[in-house]
């Protein structure tokens, strides 16, 4: 490990073992997230040189699997491997076995038998990652599975606000919009509440899910409940996710109306920020997104940092038993 | 209404096993004599007469069980139970009579489908198996089976089970029907608006892992529907696999004014809450879902109580590779013949939270009076139907150990405590 170690400036190696995969926020102690958080800060420090790439992760080897749609997320993994020095391979749903009907577990076990260091994953449905983990040996990076969880995404979130505030607990967040479809909500909410910080869901009632205040989080239905929040995250509508005739909502008119984050909203000196893609003019106003309040592409940038972390942390500190799931026997 | 493999009729003793029937009201140590498959004897020191002799010191002999809901996956699904596997499971599970469902390809919604499954248990049934045959045709919702008919080529009973009966005026047609059929309703009770899309109870599980809620009432407003239509009809109806709180408070009410009205649970619904869901696993995906921990005590509640009456599996194989995808895109389903007892005396009376007594009942007796089958009983004169149990065995659930053509169980890897040792149905050992 010390010889493929070349942080400098003080970083110290992470003594905790890490976990072997990063399938939900609720797979990390806050002092994995400090870790994470640290190790991203340094590989910032990094990346202002003239030369960006690391030798660090050199002859290994990360695989990305995206059965969704993806640009900032498929992209910053790829280039955060590269950095590192990985060799990286990228694999869509779409021209690959997946399209002649091949089952996710028979994709894990041909990928698998490539012997990957890491496989990143993007599915539709929740669970997909613990499936890859159960028949694959490679360190298994969630990537976002359904409505369940997208934990680099909550990282990086954590990593613009400690950038930006100069700390994360006790800082006040209101996430608003449609929580009931979002995975980002979900693990934003598991972070913060993890870190200290204040999470207020803000939402029409179809999009806040029954029970969700378990989570450790308050829950509003009126836009007024962003005025006391330090940073207003603002979620997409995921028009996509909305059955015809599910009525979430009557209209999207309706709905930017009650709850979009216009400049009337946001407070002055109010962080704004939205996990991208954004629908502007539905659940966020164009003049609050192009403001200096928004951190938007400050987030794309932590997506680098954090998830170039994630690959250092869980290949850095050798192997520890699989935790995530239970070994079953393959037929 | 129940159909097996005619043939042999075993001679049997049990000797010195606390023999428990509450519904005979006996609880005594006892030996037991079986002539030709009939009770013959029930006393102290009884003569063997050269029968072969099983040794029940310590253990429980008891009336064998009846489970009303098993899906046997024939005509269709052979590739994961039929009816000689499924039966097997049964034998080993304690069984001596089951209830075979007819949501199959084609559905058991005519004559010439429900008599060819009649003739094939015939010959392949270990323990005697009774069809329950459709309520509308093709489980469609649209059209009531010829319901007469069916009764008289001999269904146990009618279900369109895996799917609710949506239309309310249907569910009344086919509860007037009952003055013709005299055969058992059993409704699958869920309002398919309200659990669209669910994949598990909506709470804060649900809300804390992103997937799509199954809420409580989507079952209880069906209950009440239909209880209300039975109360109308003054028809007899039972209730499916009962998951959440509301339908059980809604059934002992109206069983208190008069309702005819049985009801069932399952296993997993008694031992289970939505928690189990964060595993991810495939093999606790059912429907209706695993729900709250109060849902949970109240199904234990209702157990104890008899306002549920019968314990039943709902016994659901899937092949391997149907449940070997992520939880959102398995198959609702677990089996559960092999498994019951085990389970339920670990995390019922163990614990204290369910006699012994009453679990004996509700997996008997209870079932059979709710289809209008002649309970098993430990009393001279009656068919054998008896169920050897060991109450100190424990054993670690394993795939391979499985008779049922399907693994998808819920309790692979646990250690239960609680074993079949010896089944008898019909008057035939089956298991043991």
């Amino acid at each position: 490990m010390g010889e493929i170690h070349v942080m400098r400036e003080g970083y110290l190696p992470p003594k905790q073992p890490p976990r072997r995969h990063l399938i939900s926020i609720g797979d990390l102690e806050r002092e994995d997230v400090e870790r994470l958080l640290a190790t991203a800060k340094s590989f910032s420090r990094s990346l202002e040189r003239e030369v960006k790439k690391l030798p660090t992760l050199r002859g290994r080897t990360v695989v990305n699997v995206f059965y969704e749609s993806s640009t900032r997320t498929s992209s910053s993994f790829e280039l955060a491997a590269k950095r590192l020095s990985a060799d990286t391979m990228s694999i869509k749903a779409a021209g690959s076995s997946v399209d002649k009907g091949e089952s996710l577990k028979d994709t894990a076990l041909t990928l698998g038998a490539y012997d990957p260091d890491v496989i990143v994953i993007r599915h539709p449905q929740i669970g997909a990652p613990e499936l890859v983990a159960r028949y694959t040996d490679a360190h298994v990076v969630n990537a976002g599975d359904g409505k369940h969880q997208h934990p680099t995404q909550a990282l990086l979130d954590l990593y613009t606000i400690q950038d930006e505030l100069g700390r994360i607990e006790g800082v006040h967040v209101a996430i608003v919009g449609d929580v009931l479809h979002s995975r980002v909500a979900r693990s934003n909410v598991q972070a913060l509440a993890l870190m200290g910080a204040k999470v207020t869901l803000v939402g029409p009632p179809p999009l806040i899910p029954r029970g969700i205040e378990a989570m450790g989080c308050e829950v509003s239905h009126e836009i007024g409940a962003i005025a006391d929040a330090d940073v207003v995250y603002v979620l997409r509508m995921q028009r996509e996710r909305m059955a015809e005739g599910a009525n979430y909502v009557p209209s999207l008119r309706e709905y930017t109306e009650r709850w979009g984050v216009t400049p009337e909203r946001v407070r002055p000196g109010q962080k704004v920020m939205h996990p991208g893609p954004m629908n502007r003019g539905v659940e966020i106003d164009p003049r609050v997104a192009d403001a200096s309040e928004a951190l938007i592409e400050a987030q794309v940038r932590a997506g680098l940092v954090v998830r170039m972390a994630v690959l250092y942390d869980l290949l850095t500190t050798g192997p520890v038993p699989v935790e995530a799931a239970e070994p079953l026997e393959v037929a | 209404m129940l159909y097996g493999k005619n043939g042999r009729k075993d001679d049997l003793v049990v000797r010195g096993a606390r023999v428990l029937d509450p519904v005979e009201g006996v609880d005594a140590v006892l030996d037991v004599r079986v002539d030709k498959g009939v009770i013959a004897g029930i006393g102290e020191g009884l003569d063997a007469n050269g029968h072969r002799v099983v040794e029940g010191a310590g253990l429980v002999l008891a009336p064998a069980f009846v489970d009303p809901h098993v899906h046997l996956r024939v005509p269709g699904g052979e590739d994961e139970e039929t009816i000689a596997s499924g039966t097997e499971a049964a034998a080993a599970g304690g069984y001596c009579a089951i209830l075979a469902m007819p949501n199959t390809d084609p559905v058991v919604d005519s004559a010439a489908v429900l008599g060819s499954l009649i003739e094939d248990a015939k010959t392949q049934a270990q323990v005697p198996v009774g069809f329950l045959a459709a309520i509308t045709r093709g489980q469609d919702g649209a059209e009531l089976t010829e319901m007469a008919e069916l009764a008289d080529q001999g269904a146990a009973g009618f279900t369109d089970d895996g799917r609710p009966v949506v239309a309310p005026a249907l569910m009344r047609r086919a509860l007037q029907y009952h003055g013709i059929t005299r055969r058992r309703l059993a409704l699958h009770c869920e309002e398919p608006t309200l659990s669209k899309g669910g994949q598990m109870h909506e709470g804060a599980v649900s809300a804390e892992l992103g997937f799509t809620g199954y809420p409580s009432v989507a079952e209880s407003l069906m209950v009440e529907r239909d209880l209300s239509l039975a109360a109308y009809e003054e028809a007899p109806l039972h209730l499916l696999h009962l998951s959440a709180r509301e339908s059980v408070d809604a059934l002992r009410a109206a069983q208190a004014k008069g309702v005819q009205a049985t009801a069932e649970v399952t296993p997993h619904h008694l031992c289970l809450t939505d928690d189990a869901v964060r595993s991810l696993d495939s093999n606790v995906k059912m429907n209706p879902p695993l729900r709250s921990a109060d849902d949970r005590a109240a199904l234990v509640k209702g157990l104890r109580d008899g306002t549920i009456g019968s314990v039943a599996t709902d016994h659901a194989p899937h092949a391997r590779h149907e449940k070997e995808v992520p939880f959102e895109a398995a198959p609702f389903g677990v089996t559960g013949l092999e498994t019951a007892f085990g389970a339920l005396y670990t995390h019922l009376v163990d614990p204290g939270l369910i006699p012994l007594e009453t679990l004996l009942e509700r997996m008997s007796a209870g079932p059979a009076r709710a289809y209008g089958l002649e309970p098993p009983r430990v009393a001279v004169g009656a068919q054998a139907n008896l169920v050897l149990l060991d109450t100190e065995a424990a054993w670690r659930v394993e795939e391979k150990g499985f008779r049922s053509r399907s693994a998808n169980s819920w309790l692979l890897g646990q250690t239960l405590r609680g074993q079949v040792r010896l089944t008898v149905a019909a008057g035939k050992v089956v298991h043991g």
